[in-house]
């Protein structure tokens, strides 16, 4: 039986928040917070949170209960969650357990009855930076120096892509498509199949040769966890197959993809994580409300060099979410079109895609 | 698309009066749009009847115009203004229903104005069941089946082919007038032949009901580039077949998943894009509890109730932004005024909790049918913000103030636990608290769902409180379980009351433990990005957000929810006074909890605390903020109430003094205090049992007046003219007793005057004299008030002027005072003072030009009248007459008599303002919803003692030429004074009889005056009920009868439309002059 025990949140600089332990279970990575009202479980599941603790600025987490058809991933990346309050009696036709309980068996630290709002706050105006969960009785000074010395893992992509390739066949005649996943989201290969795709999905560290040896129609380059600069093998193969296929790129897809094309990145102060993100489509002069998870974006000086057209905005910051090569079937965006948690106004970028290896548009 | 340049001049339509089903969120709406529009460099003609608002100021709108929301006036209207756009969608359903009739009439082409913002067809498309249907159809959004009739037996019809339940709606109403669930055919033909009297179009819907469903609510907003959003969603506690308006709503929803979230969400974009709405929307869903099947029970093409609450519950200023896409705007040209940095085209997160719960009648209203269904019967309601359900929901319990401060009501309390299960399966205004009671009885927390059909989630919240409670009761007080308890929400009143510990024990010690709640800001964004609009709520967490100025501060308090006898005149009033600290230079801050309010607005003062107003809620803000003290004259007897113990607290009153205040209210020392002054008031006592209230009556002589000395606005006050009736109402409507003496006064029969004064303690300023229409016995708020007055002698005034000045300057009032006096043999006596302002001073600030609530608060903070440039007396009459009219509800609440008394009924209020007296009440009366009809049959029924009085009114009618119908005494006495009469069968003596000819339409008109005592009287009550259920006019005062004979009189000699903005009313310029 799950058991609370005082804990507490320290930060880098040393700033702490009090709350209760879920059975003890102490964990550290970088502070981030998400404004999804709904969704905890899509949050959780999504693994470009790998390396990353989650804090939920709603304060009421879990009233629907869990249900693995939420799940967005085979296991939850995230290394550890903070919520006000959990709900131990959650309520849905479909709730197949509560979340406190999916918390413990996957062993995921959680600090709960805590003031997130307060974090947030902390994290809006110092940006995002690496914090624990622990006991409250933890010495603060040491807790701080463990955080200076520890090293979240780097190549978290590693951690999260797939082990071996596998296929996700379409019935009856389809675009193949190689998707290339450093951390997806289930609800992104269900969108591709949707929209008409034969999928073969491929590990991170597959390289180009490999690749085009499947004969693929379409390259789709998935969203996925950390600094896009840390996978330099990644940006290797993509170099490599840049105009042999039309390419999509969602994420960190998006953001290798401008590495491998001559651009660079770089880390926002907090990044961009919700469902409620506006974000403009110049081609279509609308503004749509997106789901977003990302910590880096693309640098605005070195758009020349990528000979690239920037096709979405953010209109809250203005920072780059999408863009389209001017010579190659090629484009990306930022933000999480497949929703999930989220709005689904975006899914006509799938249809893009596929018009796009039809030599469509 | 930028701003329209070919846009200069236009013309806003306010709701009108307050009714059940359209508050006071229009004032709030359509104020933020005139704003919105000036900020634009627009001008602004307005149109509303309504004086008792924010936007019939002359500095929000450019033209005011206080005239009948009648398609001739708004065309009379345009005509002279001839505006180039009209903005329909912010005032409500009477606003979308004008703005169709005068597309329809022409005069939109005529005059060329353009509609603007959502456009007609679309309009059309979401009221209009049929092309809603289609609508629907086309793009596969589900709706239950459904068919339009319009006859009983068309309904009965569709009843044979799906079967019931079924559920019977109007079309074109508000507040589903006239609908409901119906179960068998005889329940199906009443109500449907009710719904048609009541559709603009006498078309009803009847489909098949999904009654239990989760109701489910989305705001949406589009602009004319197509780009959508989401404000808000919201969850109704009380499932499908309780209407929105008296549903308990949380926003955002709790219980569904994210797929479920998205899915509805999905949809309203769908349906706003195919509607074509461009500005504000509100799509109503029904969701099944065990699947994802869902319907769209209904589109609100128009900024809404439920927008007022998505707007504070979010910070999301939705009329605004309506507005400016209105004009052509797009979504993301607008700038987030609450963050000051992020675009308008967003959709809000929010980081707590919101709570809406109505407020009900039935505390006026006793032995009215309190079931609640899909007719709304809220008058008003309060919104409460928190970190916790638990906390939000008990917040807003507090903020009803209907005597509890947490789930539990006494007499639900009282019943046995077969009768609190019992109770479980009714659906009413009390249903929470019979829940919270059934939990505390160890009943099943699904059994309570199962029965309830409320999800268990929320029944979990509330055992949660239960178990809360059961922990302070049994556990030793600890500060953790003292934090726990707080963090639940409950009230240091509550947990003194747990643990038998005076309260103000406990909150000492919380303090002790420096358990003490911190303020949060409401910013639209969880915190994402930093927000500058000061709205707060108070949460027992680690962080505090709210930086205290060292400014010079004042600290205003509202008047909460809308209810009968306090209105939305005082959220004006408090309004007002945040001004004019401002203007003072004085920061205002104010605590309310009404989200339909301009007071609950981000930008009205510099702070903003959406809280209870309980003296444990204000007091924690007051320690926080340290204001110089507090302004507790504006917001009705909410804020009254707290002057003692506020200043027991040591909180400084602004002011009139707490023993003012407490002579005034106190009937002892009221009486003492005449006394000293010589001054009259009825004859009266204060007795404790029924020997001594007889006694008392036969000393000071039948007629009387009679009332618990406990409860105001008139609650349980009855005009009694003789013993049998005096002993009827002491057994059977209040019980005197030692600890609840009942007062017994003199009825003096007479005119009733009313008085509004601002004094600083030395010189009173009486802007004017109010004369009631309506003797003396009807409610001041249920009267027709005429400014200035019309049949006192000089000698009255001046007496009238006289007497206030010595109580003002006696009670050394710092600040506004009313007075209501009776005139009776051409004496003079006071009924009440009341020390605080009241509900004719929006009224009376309008037509007199005199800001009354400014010079007030400029009073209450030290200022003189002198100073600024007023002396004592009363101002010369303005050039022109204003006539306030009563306006009623009485079509949502059933079973109650409409017959005016002694106590208020009405919900709202009009006014007719014109050069001559006979236009001005004409106005006023047709403002009102009164149709005088121009010919046919009216109908008489006249108790005895009121039959030689009737007599000369039923022959000026007749000389009208209407036809004169009575029931038979009335007739044969009419008929004896040689009246042409027409006597009918009373319902007794069978069809045809008086309900009959009504139902049929023969009888347009009705007067019936209530025979005396509360003798069961069958007759009288059904045939001014029918009244109600036929919308024709029924007057129950023979002087209101009477007026309406004398306007019939005269506009037919004159014209009758004829409207001017309050502008252009040249009245006498305001400043005081000394009377002798
Ligand atoms: N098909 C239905 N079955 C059961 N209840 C319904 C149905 N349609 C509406 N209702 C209930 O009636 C209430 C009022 O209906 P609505 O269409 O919203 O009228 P209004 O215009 O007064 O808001 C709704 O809030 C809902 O609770
Ligand atoms: N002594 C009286 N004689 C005649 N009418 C009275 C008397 N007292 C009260 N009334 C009538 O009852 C109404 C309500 O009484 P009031 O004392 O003003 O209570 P409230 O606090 O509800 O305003 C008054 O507006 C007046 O019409
Ligand atoms: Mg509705
Ligand atoms: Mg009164």
């Amino acid at each position: 039986m799950s058991d609370f025990v005082a804990g507490k949140l320290v930060l880098a600089d040393g700033t702490t928040f009090d709350g209760l332990l879920l059975n003890g279970l102490e964990g550290s990575g970088e502070v981030v917070f998400n404004t999804g009202m709904t969704g905890y479980q899509e949050v959780l599941t999504d693994p470009s949170y790998a390396g990353q603790i989650v804090t939920m600025t709603y304060p009421l987490i879990g009233n629907y209960g869990v249900n693995p058809k939420f799940d967005q991933a085979r296991k939850s990346f995230v290394r550890g969650f903070i919520a006000a309050q959990l709900c131990e009696n959650p309520s849905n036709w479909c709730e197949e357990g509560n979340i406190i309980h999916y918390l413990e068996q996957r062993e995921i630290p959680c600090l709960s009855e805590i003031d997130t709002r307060a974090v947030t706050r902390k994290i809006r105006s110092y940006g995002a930076m690496e914090g624990r969960i622990v006991r409250a009785e933890r010495n603060i000074a040491q807790v701080v120096a463990e955080i200076a010395t520890h090293i979240i893992g780097t190549d978290l992509v590693a951690e999260v892509t797939t082990p071996e390739i596998y296929r996700i066949p379409f019935a009856g005649k389809a675009p193949h498509v190689i998707v290339m996943d450093f951390g997806i989201k289930r609800n992104i290969l269900r969108s591709l199949s949707l929209y008409g795709c034969d999928l073969t999905v491929v590990p991170a560290s597959t390289d180009a040769k490999t690749i085009l040896a499947l004969n693929p129609d379409g390259i789709f380059l998935s969203n996925g966890p950390g600094d896009p600069k840390v996978v330099t093998y990644a940006i290797e193969t993509i170099k490599q197959l840049l105009g042999k296929k039309p390419m999509f790129g969602i994420c960190l897809g998006h953001q290798l993809l401008a590495l491998a094309l001559g651009g660079d990145t770089y880390k926002l102060k907090f990044g961009h994580r919700g469902v409620n993100h506006p974000v403009k489509d110049f081609s279509r002069d609308r503004v749509y409300i997106t789901s977003q998870n990302h910590g880096y974006v693309i640098d605005e000086k070195t758009v020349p060099l990528m000979d690239v057209t920037v096709t979405h905005r953010a209109v809250n910051d203005g920072t780059i979410e999408g863009m389209r090569h001017n010579q190659l079937p090629i484009f990306s965006v930022q933000y999480h079109p497949e929703a999930a948690p989220g709005p689904d106004d975006n899914v006509y970028l799938f249809e893009q895609f596929t018009a796009l290896m039809k030599g469509g548009c | 698309m930028p701003k329209r340049g070919d846009l200069r001049k236009i013309m806003v339509i306010g709701s009108g009066p307050i009714v059940i089903g359209q508050a006071a969120e229009f004032d709030y709406a359509g104020t933020q749009a005139c704003r919105a529009l000036k900020e634009e460099g627009m001008e602004v003609v307005l149109v509303n009847s309504n004086p008792a608002t924010i936007m019939t100021d002359t500095h929000i709108a450019d033209r005011v115009y206080v005239e009948p929301l009648l398609p001739e006036y708004l065309e009379e209207i345009i005509a002279k203004e001839r505006p180039d756009g009209l903005l329909a969608t912010l005032g409500g359903q009477v606003g979308l229903n004008l703005a169709v009739k005068l597309a329809e009439r022409g005069t939109l082409e005529r005059y060329n104005v353009e509609l603007l913002g959502t456009p007609l067809e679309a309009i059309k498309k979401a009221e209009d069941r049929e092309l809603f249907k289609k609508a629907m159809q086309e793009i596969n959004q589900p709706i239950p089946e459904s068919d339009i009739v319009e006859t009983v037996e068309g309904a009965r019809v569709f009843a044979r082919k799906v079967g019931y339940p079924l559920i019977v709606r109007p079309a074109y109403t508000l507040g589903g007038t006239g609908g409901g669930i119906v179960n068998s055919e005889e329940e199906l033909d009443d109500v449907v032949e009710r719904g048609l009297t009541h559709s603009m179009i006498s078309q009803v819907l009847i489909e098949r009901s999904v009654a239990g469903w989760k109701e489910v609510e989305y705001e949406v907003i589009r602009d004319a580039a197509d780009n959508c959003i989401v404000v808000c969603n919201m969850e109704n506690i009380d499932p499908v077949g309780v209407h929105t308006g008296d549903s308990i709503v949380v926003a955002p929803s709790q219980t569904l998943t994210d797929h479920e979230y998205q899915m509805l969400r999905s949809a309203s974009l769908k349906i706003i894009r195919k509607l074509g709405v461009e500005g504000g929307c509100n799509v109503q869903y029904a969701l099944d509890t065990k699947s994802t099947d869902y319907i769209v029970i209904e589109v609100n093409p128009r900024v809404s109730r439920s927008s007022a609450l998505a707007s504070k519950a979010t910070g999301y200023p939705i009329a605004k932004v309506a507005t400016k896409i209105a004009i052509g705007y797009r979504l993301d040209e607008i700038q987030n005024a609450v963050t000051g940095k992020t675009k308008a085209c967003f959709e809000p997160a929010l980081d707590y909790v919101v709570i809406k719960f109505p407020r009900w009648p039935f505390d006026k209203f006793i032995g009215a049918d309190r079931e609640l269904g899909t007719q709304m019967k809220a008058t008003g309601e309060v919104m409460a913000i928190d970190r916790t359900f638990e906390s939000a929901l008990l917040k807003a319990v507090r903020s009803l103030e209907i005597k509890a401060h947490r789930l539990q009501l006494p007499a639900i309390a009282a019943l046995t636990d077969e009768l609190v299960y019992a109770r479980l399966s009714r659906t009413d205004d009390e249903r929470l608290f019979v829940v919270a009671e059934a939990l505390r009885r160890g009943v099943d927390p699904a059994e309570i769902s199962r029965i309830t059909t409320i999800d268990p989630f929320f029944i979990d919240k509330i055992r949660r409180i239960v178990a809360m409670e059961q922990r302070v009761v049994n556990e030793p007080m600890t500060p953790q379980l003292m934090r726990a308890a707080k963090r639940c929400g409950l009230a240091d009143r509550t947990i003194a009351e747990l643990t038998l510990t005076p309260e103000a024990e406990i909150r000492s010690r919380r303090k002790r433990w420096n358990i003490i709640p911190c303020y949060k800001m409401v910013d639209t964004c969880a915190a994402e990005f930093a927000a500058i609009t000061p709205y707060y709520y108070s949460t027992y967490a680690q962080e505090d957000e709210v930086q205290i100025t060292d400014r010079r501060k004042v600290l205003v308090l509202g008047s909460g929810p809308i209810r009968i006898g306090q209105g939305i005149e005082f959220d004006y009033c408090s309004v007002h006074s945040v001004w004019a600290l401002r203007e003072m230079g004085v920061e205002s801050i104010i605590i309310n909890n009404n989200p339909e309010t301009v007071s609950t607005d981000f930008d009205t003062s510099d702070r903003l605390y959406f809280e209870p107003l309980t003296i444990e809620d204000v007091m924690n803000v007051i320690e926080k903020e340290m204001p110089e003290g507090v302004i507790v004259q504006f917001g009705g007897q909410t804020a009254i109430n707290l002057a003692a113990p506020l200043s027991r607290a040591g909180v400084k009153i602004m002011g009139t003094s707490l023993e003012s205040i407490d002579t005034a209210e106190d009937r002892e020392k009221f009486d003492a205090f005449l006394e000293n002054l010589y001054i009259p008031r009825p004859k009266g006592a204060s007795v404790t049992d029924a020997g001594a209230a007889i006694a008392a009556a036969n000393r000071i002589g039948y007629p009387v007046v009679v009332r618990p000395s406990y409860v105001l606005g008139g609650r349980a006050m009855e005009i009694v003219y003789n013993e049998g009736d005096l002993r009827y109402y002491l057994t059977h409507a209040v019980q005197a007793s030692p600890d609840r003496p009942v007062l017994v006064d003199r009825y003096m029969q007479g005119t009733e005057v009313e008085v509004d004064a601002v004094s600083d303690g030395n010189d009173v300023l009486i802007p004017g004299i109010m004369e009631h229409i309506e003797r003396a016995g009807v409610h001041s708020g249920d009267s027709i008030a005429v400014y200035p007055p019309i049949t006192l002698s000089d000698e009255i005034k001046n007496t009238i002027v006289d007497y206030t000045v010595r109580m003002a300057r006696a009670l050394s009032v710092k600040g506004i005072i009313n007075v209501q006096y009776v005139v009776s043999d051409g004496k003079l006596y006071v009924i009440e003072v009341n020390p605080r302002s009241s509900r004719t001073v929006p009224f009376l600030s309008k037509v007199t030009k005199v800001p009354m609530i400014n010079l007030a608060t400029r009073a209450a903070m030290g200022q003189s009248l002198a100073s600024l440039g007023y002396t004592t007396g009363l101002l010369d009459p303005v050039g022109y007459t204003a006539v306030k009219a009563p306006v009623f509800s009485f079509a949502k609440i059933t079973q109650v008599d409409i017959a005016l008394g002694p106590e208020m009924k009405s919900t709202g209020e009009v006014i007719g303002i014109d050069y001559h007296f006979e236009r001005a009440l004409y106005k006023a009366i047709t403002a009102s919803g009164i149709q005088i009809p121009d010919d046919g049959a009216i109908l008489f029924t006249i108790a005895d003692k009121d039959k030689q009085e009737a007599m000369a009114t039923a022959r000026g009618y007749s000389e009208l030429g209407y036809r004169i119908v009575a029931t038979e005494g009335t007739a044969k006495f009419f008929a004896s004074a040689g009246i042409k009469v027409e006597s009918v069968q009373k319902v007794s003596e069978g069809s045809p009889h008086i309900l009959d000819l009504i139902r049929s339409g023969i009888i347009r008109m009705v007067v019936s005056t209530l025979t005396t005592g509360k003798l069961p009287e069958a007759d009288g009550f059904k045939i001014r009920r029918s009244t109600v259920e036929h919308a024709i006019p029924c007057l129950t005062s023979l002087d209101t009868a009477k007026a309406v004979l004398d306007v019939l009189t005269v506009t037919r000699r004159r014209r009758l439309i004829y409207s001017m903005a309050l502008q252009d009313f040249a009245g006498t310029a305001p400043h005081g002059r000394e009377t002798k």
